[in-house]
């Protein structure tokens, strides 16, 4: 942190500290208040309504009713379910593949720079034209997919209840698993050299030089990838949405998509906001935890 | 011994440079197939299976930018001008006379060869039927009109259809560059001044506020899109650009605010106090030595911005329709149903991912800071 240790009188005739201090600060928080915080304080209060936002009725109060129902519904923990599990095999996905990369990539070598941003790139692209290419990908005729596996030109990805979400899974684990070879990259290539120096005179088997020296050493940053993702699925949308829908049925309904078909095609605005306000506290748990750590990261 | 451990090693080295290539070309396959795809022809982008090789053409990109319909089956009828070309190739005047009192138009082949058996006779109808057919058709579109058609014309005739008007597709590019372009300019000011703010003066519950700032980014779009869609719907920013203007800017000022805070820190404070001792007042200081020293990090800033509202989807879904609709719900929006024509979709993905590509090479050197919202830095 870089405060000003002692005060500078600045020349006279400019404002002061104080009060360019808050023409800084208090325009952006003022801004993001109003665009984020107000509306949470409405949907709280539409919350603990019935409501249809596409009628001309007034808000009708009712209590806890529509939380109630959410977490009486067995079919909002069937959505909770599919997407943890989503969210898990996800994040796996992401780890193995992408530590795996940073791994193989954390040597020497020419045209580093090139293949890293290469392999960066689905990353950065939007999560909606992905899953919309994609499906493109899985068509069972057409697709690359079936071909590359050897699989028959009448295998169902997208169309299948088992295999979509696999299909869902695969395709996030292709765009965010660079996100966890960054991170990884980063924490790798910061190891101090003469430990694995060290390990080495010592004859150090390499799986002993990994789990002693790699991992720990890696780990703070690994962790911050791990929770980030976890959250950011736990969130995503755009993917799935333009990609399945939802479908086939619900089998890839995860918690935003149900968020979004309650809110904008059924109409439900009550509940469909008591519903956000459950996903909100846990996503509220998992960032709290997450920027603790970048803190963390940060103070290093 | 060492030699054979180095020796070893080599190979070892060998072999993983090897596997980071494979890798490298797995990950890449579906870009390189939504690449070609977007210049296959429609026949070969659904093969079955998947062609590698194929003659590349333009059409998926003209399909992306037009309206277009089916073309018309051709019609057939006996006009003067079909006479005219008949007496020319040497078909004497009785047969043309019998033949000018078929002057109905007929929308099959076999109905006209019908009406022109029946006023010719078998005999003499065998002789000319061909000829008669020839220059009777009136095929969709005309060869004159095919003639003077521009190229991409011709390439949209050559695919069984006609182009209508323009698609919307340029519209909800602009829309995207605008909205882009706009909300980046306004979050990267306002989290340089801010991030001024928190990096220089004591600010009470400085990590609350900070906290506060980019917990606004980790909500879920969706969880706060109801109440955002019913305040715009109460004030009619519904399907405008300033909605998404002002939506992006809040969703890209806290990850602004940090990123900016990262950079201003790093600027030593002493250059500042330097200038101030000399008669700069706190605001030229700012302007005139910590502006010009933190240009890089407002640009990868920017440009961070930039690709996250370029990108962006759930917004722009459910809060915009027609007018300020952007590229990222409109894409998706034109697989309909059926069999969607993948040429135009992955013509249109191509050319609204080619920014973003452009964008990841600028920024390679900052991309670790820019995910970490600033937190660690290289």
């Amino acid at each position: 942190m870089n405060h000003t240790a002692a005060p500078i009188n600045p020349a006279q005739g400019g404002l002061s500290d104080l009060s360019i201090r808050n023409l800084f600060i208090i325009p952006t928080i003022v801004f993001l208040i109003l665009i984020n915080v107000f509306p949470l304080l409405w949907s709280l209060y539409l919350s603990f309504h019935e409501w249809r936002a596409n009628s001309a009725d007034d808000p009708v109060f009712v209590g806890i009713q529509n939380y109630r129902e959410v977490l009486n519904d067995s079919n909002f923990w069937d959505t909770f379910t599919l997407t943890a599990q989503y969210v898990v095999y996800a994040v796996i996905g992401e780890v193995m593949v992408g530590f795996g990369i940073a791994l193989l990539l954390n040597r020497s070598m020419r045209g580093k720079g090139l293949i890293t941003t290469l392999l960066l790139l689905p990353m950065m692209m939007s999560p909606a034209v992905v899953g919309l290419f994609w499906k493109l990908l899985w068509n069972p005729s057409w697709g690359i997919v079936n071909p590359l596996l050897g699989l028959p030109n009448d295998f169902a990805w997208l169309s299948d209840p088992d295999r979509a979400m696999w299909a869902v899974v695969i395709t996030d684990v292709w765009m965010w698993a660079p996100f966890v070879m960054l991170l990884s990259l980063a924490g790798l290539s910061a190891i101090p050299q003469y430990l694995y120096e060290a390990a080495e005179i010592d004859r150090a088997s390499w799986w002993f030089t990994f789990r002693n020296i790699t991992l720990p050493l890696v780990s703070p940053l690994l962790l911050i990838a791990i929770i980030f993702r976890t959250m950011e699925n736990f969130k995503q949308f755009d993917m799935i949405f333009t990609m399945t829908g939802g479908g086939p049925g619900i089998n890839t309904e995860v918690n935003a998509i149900k968020l979004y078909r309650m809110a904008f095609q059924q109409w439900d605005t009550g509940k469909s906001c008591a519903f956000a306000y459950i996903m909100l506290i846990m996503v509220i748990g998992i960032s709290n935890i997450y920027i603790k750590y970048l803190n963390k990261a940060k103070q290093r | 011994m060492a030699a054979v451990v180095s020796q070893r090693k080599k190979l070892a080295n060998r072999i993983m440079i090897a596997a980071v290539l494979v890798t490298t070309f797995i990950m890449l396959i579906p870009i390189y197939w939504i690449a070609t795809t977007s210049i296959k022809s429609f026949s070969d982008a659904v093969a079955v299976p998947p062609k590698i090789f194929f003659q590349p053409e333009m059409t998926g990109l003209v399909k992306v930018f037009t309206k277009r319909t089916q073309l018309r089956a051709p019609k057939y009828k006996i006009t003067d001008q079909t006479l005219e070309s008949l007496e020319a190739d040497g078909v004497p005047g009785d047969v043309l006379v019998e033949l000018a009192a078929v002057g109905k138009l007929y929308r099959t082949e076999s109905q006209f060869t019908d009406a022109v058996n029946e006023a010719l006779g078998p005999e003499r109808a065998t002789d000319y039927l061909a000829l008669v057919v020839r220059y009777a058709t009136i095929s969709d579109p005309t060869p004159e009109k095919y003639a003077d058609a521009r190229w991409y014309e011709k390439l949209i005739y050559d695919s069984g259809e006609k182009i209508l008007r323009a698609s919307p597709y340029p519209n909800r590019l602009w829309n995207s560059v605008l909205i882009s372009i706009v909300s980046t300019v306004l979050s990267v000011a306002m989290g340089t001044l801010t991030a001024y703010g928190f990096s220089r003066f004591r600010v009470k519950g400085e990590k609350d506020w900070l906290f506060f700032i980019l917990s606004t980014r980790m909500l879920p779009p969706l969880v706060i899109i109801v109440p955002l869609f019913l305040m715009y719907r109460a004030v009619g920013l519904i399907d405008t650009h300033l909605g998404l203007i002002i939506l992006y800017t809040a969703f890209n000022l806290s990850f602004s605010v940090w990123l900016m805070k990262g950079f201003i820190d790093e600027i030593p404070v002493e250059y500042e106090e330097a200038a101030m001792i000399d008669g700069y007042t706190r605001f030229e200081a700012f302007r005139k030595i910590v502006i010009p020293q933190s240009v890089t990090g407002m640009a990868a800033t920017a440009v961070f911005c930039f690709i996250t509202a370029w990108n962006e989807y759930a917004f722009a879904l459910v809060l915009t329709a027609r007018r300020a609709q952007t590229a990222p719900p409109f894409i998706p929006s034109q697989v309909g149903s059926g069999l969607p024509d993948w040429t135009a979709i992955a013509a249109g993905t191509v050319l609204f991912l080619i920014p973003v590509v452009i964008f990841t090479f600028m920024l390679r050197n900052h991309l670790l800071r820019g995910v970490t919202f600033g937190a660690i830095r290289k």
